[in-house]
């Protein structure tokens, strides 16, 4: 009841946006490229089904997940590495910062150059992406169980493995679900854009490429849709996982 | 005369800091035996806390020795030699209170889990609440539930920080009751850090008067109470006696200056 009472009013504000969006473009004899109505997006939608979930498939199937998944693993795991090894905190965080400020409009070319045409680039586009946040985050999650948590494991004279299950990983998943969430949304940019770079003949990005250049601005919005809604949904379990790992986050107690 | 669980020859310990040495603990000459229930009284930076982590070896001494249970305290922790009680109850929001009494059986590799939670959760008078979530009880209950995890292991030795300190008077009664009954019936060794005077008085076997800069120990009073005491007691005047000895203690030590 309170979740459906939740998503009344943003649906109903998404309602009226639509509504006044359609009335614009009736009222206003908007140019077609500037703007299309959604009805006429709507109608695009309905009848490219096909060629939509072909792009979905190739963009956030093959290149979104398995590069979200990829780069959040390995920012993990780099993060518990120099957790444990001082001297890899040192080198590999700047490190870390020096590849998260690579402009995605030159590295995807590259990528392209480095592995080929296939699906390979992109999904190395994401992991560039994704891998950053996953480790600031990740790092500062570990730190983030007390003093006095810490005494006690050592009062118990627990191993830095056991320490780190019984404590500072559970401590850590606040932190963990934040990059988890952000990185979903890079993921989804850092795909698309990626296509942009000639490294596929299908997908969503080289859709809206090929659209822009035969001025078909409502597929180019049909695809935009179709983003925007994945990418909420993606967003969305993120939002529901984390509340069933971090319940007892003072923000989700009940 | 049992050998003594904990026994300290001119224990130092000096912080370096930016601007100048801290001398937490300057000479501190100490001994407590098996069954003691020795409370720490002082103020502030009297190295009470300090002492009680050299013993816990949470922090080490810079000069002088101390062992604890014949070893140093290195390898007595180790040998998880003694259960500690801190400040904060410090319990683990995503671990129900039977999971958290359970905590140190599951690193310690230790079997039974089951009955030694229950045991030890009625110890502290919370049956019932296994199931519970730390953050759904009150403080004085978190309290109980990070005693009953420092004892799930059955440590001989319990190292208590102020426990009671956060909480207010009306539960501190009622605890520093309901642990005088805990230490009556197993017969643990209890080193207590406070700086309440009654709270000292009415739970201590010893009571060791510290005071600060440097931080020092200025007396050491045996009490000798009735073990079966209440709350009462604290009116009667062997109570007010030792009350005041201690207040005359942390007097001489300059701990009402400025």
């Amino acid at each position: 009841m309170k979740a459906l009472r939740n998503l009344f009013a943003p649906a109903l504000l998404g309602v009226a946006i639509l509504v006044i969006w359609e009335a614009a473009c009736r009222a206003i004899p908007i140019p077609q490229v500037l703007l299309p109505a959604p009805s006429v997006i709507g109608a695009r939608i309905a009848t490219e089904i096909p060629l939509l979930a072909y792009d979905f498939l190739k963009t956030v199937i093959q290149a979104v997940i398995p590069g979200w998944i990829i780069g959040c693993a390995a920012g993990l795991v780099v993060a518990l590495l120099c957790d444990r090894f001082d001297f890899l905190k040192r080198g590999l965080l700047p490190l870390g910062n020096f590849f998260s400020v690579l402009p995605l409009v030159g590295v995807a070319p590259i990528m392209v150059m480095w592995f080929g045409t296939g699906v390979a680039p992109n999904i190395a586009v994401v992991v560039i992406m994704t891998f950053f946040p996953m480790l600031v985050n990740a790092l500062a999650g570990l730190q983030a169980s007390s003093h006095l948590e810490r005494d006690l494991m050592r009062s118990y004279n627990a191993s830095w493995m056991q320490a780190l299950t019984s404590l500072r990983l559970p401590a850590a998943m606040p932190f963990i679900f934040n990059a988890l969430k952000i990185n979903s949304t890079l993921a989804m940019i850092g795909a698309i854009v990626a296509e942009f770079f000639g490294t596929r003949i299908a997908g969503m990005g080289f859709r809206m490429q090929t659209g822009f250049g035969s001025m078909s601005l409502d597929l180019v919005w049909a695809e935009i849709a179709v983003a925007a809604v994945v990418g909420s949904l993606f967003y969305a379990l993120l939002v529901l996982a984390e509340r069933a790992v971090t319940f007892w986050h003072p923000s989700y107690r009940v | 005369m049992a050998a003594a669980v904990i026994e300290a020859r001119d224990l130092s310990l000096t912080f370096q800091t930016a601007d100048s040495p801290v001398y937490a603990l300057s000479k501190v000459n100490l001994t407590v035996n098996d069954g003691d229930f020795v409370s720490f009284i002082g103020p502030s930076g009297c190295g009470k806390t300090t002492l009680l982590r050299v013993i816990a070896d949470l922090e080490q001494a810079t000069s002088g020795s101390i062992t604890v249970n014949g070893l140093s305290p290195h390898d007595a922790r180790l040998a998880r030699s003694y259960g500690y009680v801190f400040q904060a109850p410090g319990l683990f929001p995503w671990r129900t209170v039977e999971k958290n009494v359970g905590l140190p059986l599951e690193i310690m590799g230790i079997g039974d889990a089951a009955e030694r939670v229950k045991r030890n959760l009625d110890l502290v008078n919370l049956g019932g609440f296994e199931k519970k979530f730390p953050w759904q009880l009150s403080g004085g209950m978190q309290q109980r539930v990070s005693i009953a995890r420092a004892l799930a292991f059955d440590p001989r030795l319990l190292l208590m920080d102020e426990p009671f300190g956060a909480l207010d008077e009306i539960v501190r009664d009622k605890l520093n009751q309901q642990l005088l009954e805990l230490w009556e019936r197993t017969a643990k060794t209890v080193v207590f850090v406070t700086h309440s005077i009654p709270e000292a008085v009415f739970l201590s076997t010893k009571i060791v008067v510290m005071s600060p800069r440097p931080g020092r120990i200025i007396d050491v009073i045996e009490t000798n109470l009735p073990r079966d005491r209440t709350l009462d007691f604290r009116e009667a005047p062997e109570f007010l006696k030792l009350a005041h000895r201690v207040r005359e203690g942390l007097k001489a030590g300059h701990s009402y200056e400025d």
